[in-house]
Formats: structure tokens, C-alpha cells, sequence
């Protein structure tokens, strides 16, 4: 059996680590300079080229649950990790067609501002915060916990340690150097992350003379035939539906990605960026499974959950065995930098719902110094980042599996349906937006709690009351419903004034935020 | 000189956002088929995907990864569209607007 100095903070980790935490922290100190306002703050002074925008949205999107996760579930599961991989691309062509444009015409700095355009903005920018702050809050919970337990196991520092260096490192980054540095720690991120798994893909199947079908041979040898083929991940197809589109549109309300595209100069630099994050994250997908196969042959299933039941150590337990000893410093390494970005990106984004859609636009109804914002702004982030360092210590050792489904859910229903009917449909008021919204939130985390991963897996009852894993085709349908009723019977005639104003922009760009 | 309203009232501008929509849902739809068909067949018909392409590979191998390269295809698509012909024409009727 593999002996493994995962756990053990070995001098190369140490190094790889101090060496991500100094080219951040330099990050910052070039970047601080850079951010004197709040479009510097909040969207890096929209000069963010599209390529350059395509790797941080890479970045904010592969996170650590889908490095180590999926090339675990690949190595256990076999061919079932890759469905799940599949679907976690998906979203991307939908977020191009359906919202990128419109989004970086409409808005300043967070989706609020798109769906307030020509509604009333109190109710609306109130209910817009709680789904943004929902989502993001669910997702940070579940990637602190992650981010816990992951360098727990990799460096072997205790668990509550680990979240207050990922929550310190972070906070001292995003407060200095704002969506900037933000940007280009998720750039750096992005680059190591792919490059490293490259290298690992590539050094996994040179030992077996690269090439996948004698891969696939020594995994079929090895564990049977049936690692090859669909297992128990899809049985009920609407199960399979609802996760789907909570995947597809989810994307399309998560508030730390939709705040990226007011980062480049115009609509057709945010079409770009898209098509670069598309081409990244789709390469990432496709060569996990392969370094998860390779993991189950070369390292073993056994040795795999010895290590860590999740699987999640597959990865670096196979970067070890082909690299020895540094190079899986540097792949736990770029795992830690994947959590660090990720959770920065979330900040910023909590931070700005916070900060721009509560404090700007409804304390302050739209008026507010460059300092009182950027100070705002500034002390909202921290709050963020403390309030991420405890519900990461708070929910230690909980099963948090259920969160990333609730934020794709609470995304999908709450904050994608107002979007979409605010960028097209003329007689949407506010009592719509604001109906569709909190129905959305609502409904989902009612329906999740009532669902088997809740009510069964967590709360230990027998039998769920709502029987799907996910309820985005009900949540979802339901706000989309309810946005559409609420507006029937509502009549709003500075909105529908003011659509043209809206189309204008929308399609043309004209009077776009520069 | 065209004011704001009459822009928007426009034939050409009607055209381009009806077609802009056409073309977005038209790919929205072929990414349904493509996920969704996928997803559907393994549900439904597991023995399809478990079916050998080669020695050990089941064709639900390449199937995965087709339904990765597609979804990026479709971006392409909708990209080289946007530069061909959505562009130039918001080009001109932003012209239209702001002189």
C-alpha cells in the first residue's frame, strides 16, 4: 500500500502554500492602488479584457468540490462522476444566450440593478438582496466547510485554523484590493489549476502509453466492466430533469458570477469572456474524469477512501504517487488557492448586495459619496468575511452536501425569473419582481428541507414529504408563475414607460455604464 | 436623424431583436435536446450506453464528452454570429440614435 505524507505538512506544501499566499498578498499591494472608487471596487474599473474575464469566470466556477469531487466520484463511481460532470458545464451556453448581454448593458454592479431598472427600487432592491445574499451565504457555508476538511486533510492543521487562514487571506485581499485583485488571483487561480491538472493528466496516462482505451482497459480489468457504464447516479428521469435545470439556470442566478461581466468594457467583451470560461471549464471536465479513472487503477479504490471516505483525496493521492512528494505540494496547493478564489469572489459579491442594493440605493436612495461608497462597501466586506469565518466554524463536521443543491435551487427560483422578465417582458411591475423572487427563495429551501436529502439524510425521518433530490422544476416554475400573475394584476405605468429606455440599452448599449 | 422611438419602432431594429431572440432560443433548445437527451437516455436506456465502441470503451464515454464539445460549439456559434452580423447592425442603428 501507498504511504502518504498527505495530512503531514511536508517543506514543499509549505513552500507551494507561502508562495501562493505572497503572489496574492502582491497581487493586492498592486492592486490597491488601483482602487481608489467604487467602479474600481466593485468592477475593477471595467477594463477586464474578455480573455482575462473567460479565466476568472473559470476560476470563480471550478471550485475545489469540483476538482477533488468529481476526480473522486470518477475513481469510486467510474462512469457516473461524469454525468455529474457533464451537467456542471451546461449552464455556460445558457448564461450566453439567455442573460449575458442584457446583463452587462443594464447594470452598474450587481443583477439588483437590472431587475430595479424601471421598477420601484426599495421593494425591489430588498427582495433582489435576499435571494443574492441567500445564495451566496449557502454556497459560502458550503465551501468553507470544504475548505476545513480539505486543507485539514492535506496539511494536517486543525479544522477551525484552516478556515481562519482562508478567511484571513482572503479578507486581506479583497478588502485592499477589491474586484481587481479579486480578478486576478482568479486568473492566477484558473492558470494553475489547469495547468496542474494537466500535468497530472498527462503524466496518468503516459503509464499507460497515452492512450484512454488502455486506460479504460485497466480500469474494466481491475473493477469490471461496469465502472464503464451508467450506474445507480440517474434511475428517476425527473429527478434527473429537476437537477438539470437547477444546474442550467442555477448558473444564471449566482450573484458572484453574473457581478464578473460589469468587470469588462462592453457587451460584446462579456459574449467573449463566456466563450472562453465555456472552453475552459468544458477542458477541465473532460480531462477530470481521466485523472479520476487513473487514480482507481494506479492508487487504488481501497487506498482512496482509506485516506478519506468522500474520495476526494483521489487526486492528490495520485499526484503523490507519479510526483512524489512536491508535486503533491503543489496540486493541495492549488487547491487551496481554488478555495481561497472562490470564496474571495463570494465576498465581494455578499459584500456588494450588502453595500450597493441596501445601503446605496435604499438607505441612501441613490445617493451617496465615491468615499461614503467605497467605505460602505469596504466595511460590508468584512462583515462578510467574518460571517463566512464563523458559519465555517459553526458548521463543522454538519453534512453540507444539501447546500450546493440549495444554492443552484435558490438561484434558479429566485433570482434567475425576475432577471429574465425584467430584461424582456414590458408589463412587469414590481409586485411581480418582488413576488417571484420571494417565492422562489422561500419555496426552494421549504421544498429542500421537506426533500430526501434533508428530511431523510440529515433530520434521520423515514420517508421524505417532497420526494425530488432538488425542486427546481417546481420552485422554478412556480416563480416564474407567480412573476407573471403578480404582474397581471398589477399596473405599473412608469415601467412600461420606461421600457424603451431599457430596450435601447439592452440592445443597443446606449447608455451603458462605461 | 431618427429620434429614439422611431429607431425603435424601426423595421430594422424590430428585425434584429426578433431574430436576436430567435437564434438565443433556438440554442437554448439544441442544448435541451443535447443535455437532456443524454440524460434521458441514461435513464431510460442504460444497456444503450453501456454498449462497446472498443475493446472496453462504452460508447457513454464519447457521449459525455460530445455533450461538452457541443455545449461549447453552440457558444461558438452564437458568438460568431454575434460579431458577423449582430454587431455591424447595432453599429448602425446606435449611429442613428446618437448623432
Amino acid at each position: 500500500m501507498q504511504t502518504t505524507s498527505l495530512g503531514t505538512p511536508t517543506t514543499s506544501a509549505i513552500v507551494f502554500f507561502l508562495l501562493i499566499v505572497v503572489v496574492a498578498l502582491y497581487i493586492t499591494y498592486w492592486a490597491a492602488k488601483r482602487t481608489r472608487t467604487a467602479k474600481q471596487f466593485y468592477a475593477a474599473g471595467r477594463t477586464v479584457s474578455g480573455l482575462q474575464n473567460g479565466l476568472a469566470l473559470a476560476g470563480d466556477y471550478m471550485s475545489a468540490a469540483s476538482f477533488l469531487g468529481i476526480a473522486g466520484l470518477v475513481s469510486l463511481k467510474g462512469y457516473d462522476g461524469m454525468i455529474y460532470a457533464t451537467g456542471w458545464l451546461v449552464g455556460w451556453p445558457a448564461l450566453m444566450f439567455l442573460i449575458a448581454e442584457p446583463l452587462r448593458n443594464l447594470g452598474k454592479y450587481t443583477f439588483a440593478d437590472v431587475v430595479a431598472f424601471r421598477l420601484r427600487q426599495t421593494p425591489v432592491r430588498i427582495a433582489a438582496a435576499i435571494g443574492g445574499v441567500l445564495t451566496v451565504l449557502t454556497y459560502t457555508i458550503a465551501q468553507m466547510v470544504g475548505a476545513g476538511d480539505l486543507i485539514k486533510l492535506m496539511f494536517g492543521i486543525p479544522y477551525w485554523a484552516a478556515v481562519l487562514i482562508v478567511g484571513g487571506v482572503m479578507l486581506v485581499y479583497v478588502l485592499f484590493g477589491g474586484m481587481i485583485a479579486t480578478t486576478w488571483v482568479q486568473i492566477v487561480k484558473a492558470v494553475l489549476l489547469l495547468g496542474g491538472v494537466t500535468v497530472l493528466m498527462l503524466m496518468a496516462l503516459s503509464q499507460f502509453g497515452f492512450s484512454p482505451g488502455a486506460l479504460y482497459g485497466a480500469v474494466a480489468e481491475k473493477y469490471g466492466q461496469t465502472a464503464l457504464e451508467p450506474g445507480g447516479l440517474v434511475t428517476s428521469s425527473w429527478d434527473a430533469v429537476s437537477l438539470g435545470l437547477a444546474l442550467m439556470f442555477g448558473l444564471l442566478g449566482l450573484p458572484h458570477i453574473l457581478m464578473r461581466f460589469y468587470t469588462v468594457p462592453d457587451a460584446k467583451a462579456a459574449r467573449k469572456s463566456v466563450l472562453y470560461a465555456t472552453g475552459f471549464i468544458g477542458y477541465f471536465y473532460i480531462i477530470i474524469p481521466i485523472v479520476g479513472f487513473a487514480a482507481s487503477v494506479l492508487v487504488g479504490r481501497d487506498v482512496i477512501t482509506k485516506v478519506a471516505k468522500s474520495g476526494n483525496m483521489a487526486a492528490p493521492l495520485l499526484a503523490e504517487l507519479l510526483g512524489g512528494t512536491p508535486f503533491l505540494g503543489f496540486i493541495a496547493a492549488v487547491a487551496f488557492a481554488t478555495i481561497l478564489a472562490v470564496v474571495s469572489g463570494l465576498t465581494l459579491a455578499g459584500a456588494s448586495s450588502l453595500s450597493h442594493d441596501i445601503y446605496l440605493n435604499v438607505v441612501k436612495h441613490g445617493s451617496a459619496t465615491e468615499q461614503q461608497q467605497v467605505r460602505v462597501a469596504k466595511i460590508s466586506t468584512v462583515i462578510f468575511g467574518i460571517l463566512a469565518v464563523l458559519l465555517g466554524i459553526l458548521f463543522q463536521g454538519q453534512n453540507v452536501a444539501f447546500m450546493v443543491g440549495l444554492t443552484f435551487a435558490v438561484a434558479c427560483s429566485a433570482n434567475f425569473p425576475a432577471l429574465l422578465l425584467s430584461i424582456v417582458w414590458k408589463k412587469f411591475t414590481t409586485a411581480g419582481a418582488v413576488c417571484s423572487i420571494l417565492v422562489g427563495a422561500f419555496l426552494s429551501i421549504l421544498l429542500i428541507i421537506l426533500s430526501p436529502t434533508v428530511w431523510v439524510d440529515i433530520l434521520k425521518h423515514k420517508e421524505a414529504i417532497f420526494p425530488m433530490k432538488n425542486p427546481a422544476i417546481i420552485s422554478m416554475t412556480a416563480s416564474f408563475l407567480v412573476g407573471w400573475l403578480a404582474s397581471l394584476v398589477t399596473h405599473e405605468g412608469t415601467a412600461e414607460a420606461m421600457f424603451e429606455d431599457e430596450k435601447l440599452r439592452t440592445y443597443l448599449g446606449v447608455g451603458a455604464e462605461s | 436623424m431618427r429620434s429614439v422611438h422611431e429607431t425603435l419602432e424601426s423595421h430594422e431594429f424590430k428585425s434584429l431583436v426578433s431574430r436576436r431572440w430567435k437564434i438565443s432560443i433556438g440554442l437554448t433548445l439544441a442544448l435541451f435536446v443535447i443535455y437532456y437527451g443524454y440524460i434521458v437516455l441514461i435513464a431510460l436506456d442504460k444497456s444503450f450506453m453501456a454498449k462497446k465502441i472498443g475493446v472496453v470503451t462504452t460508447l457513454g464515454i464519447p457521449l459525455g464528452v460530445a455533450v461538452i464539445v457541443f455545449s461549447w460549439v453552440l457558444t461558438a456559434i452564437y458568438v460568431s454570429w454575434g460579431n458577423s452580423t449582430y454587431d455591424p447592425e447595432v453599429a448602425v442603428l446606435k449611429d442613428q440614435v446618437t448623432k
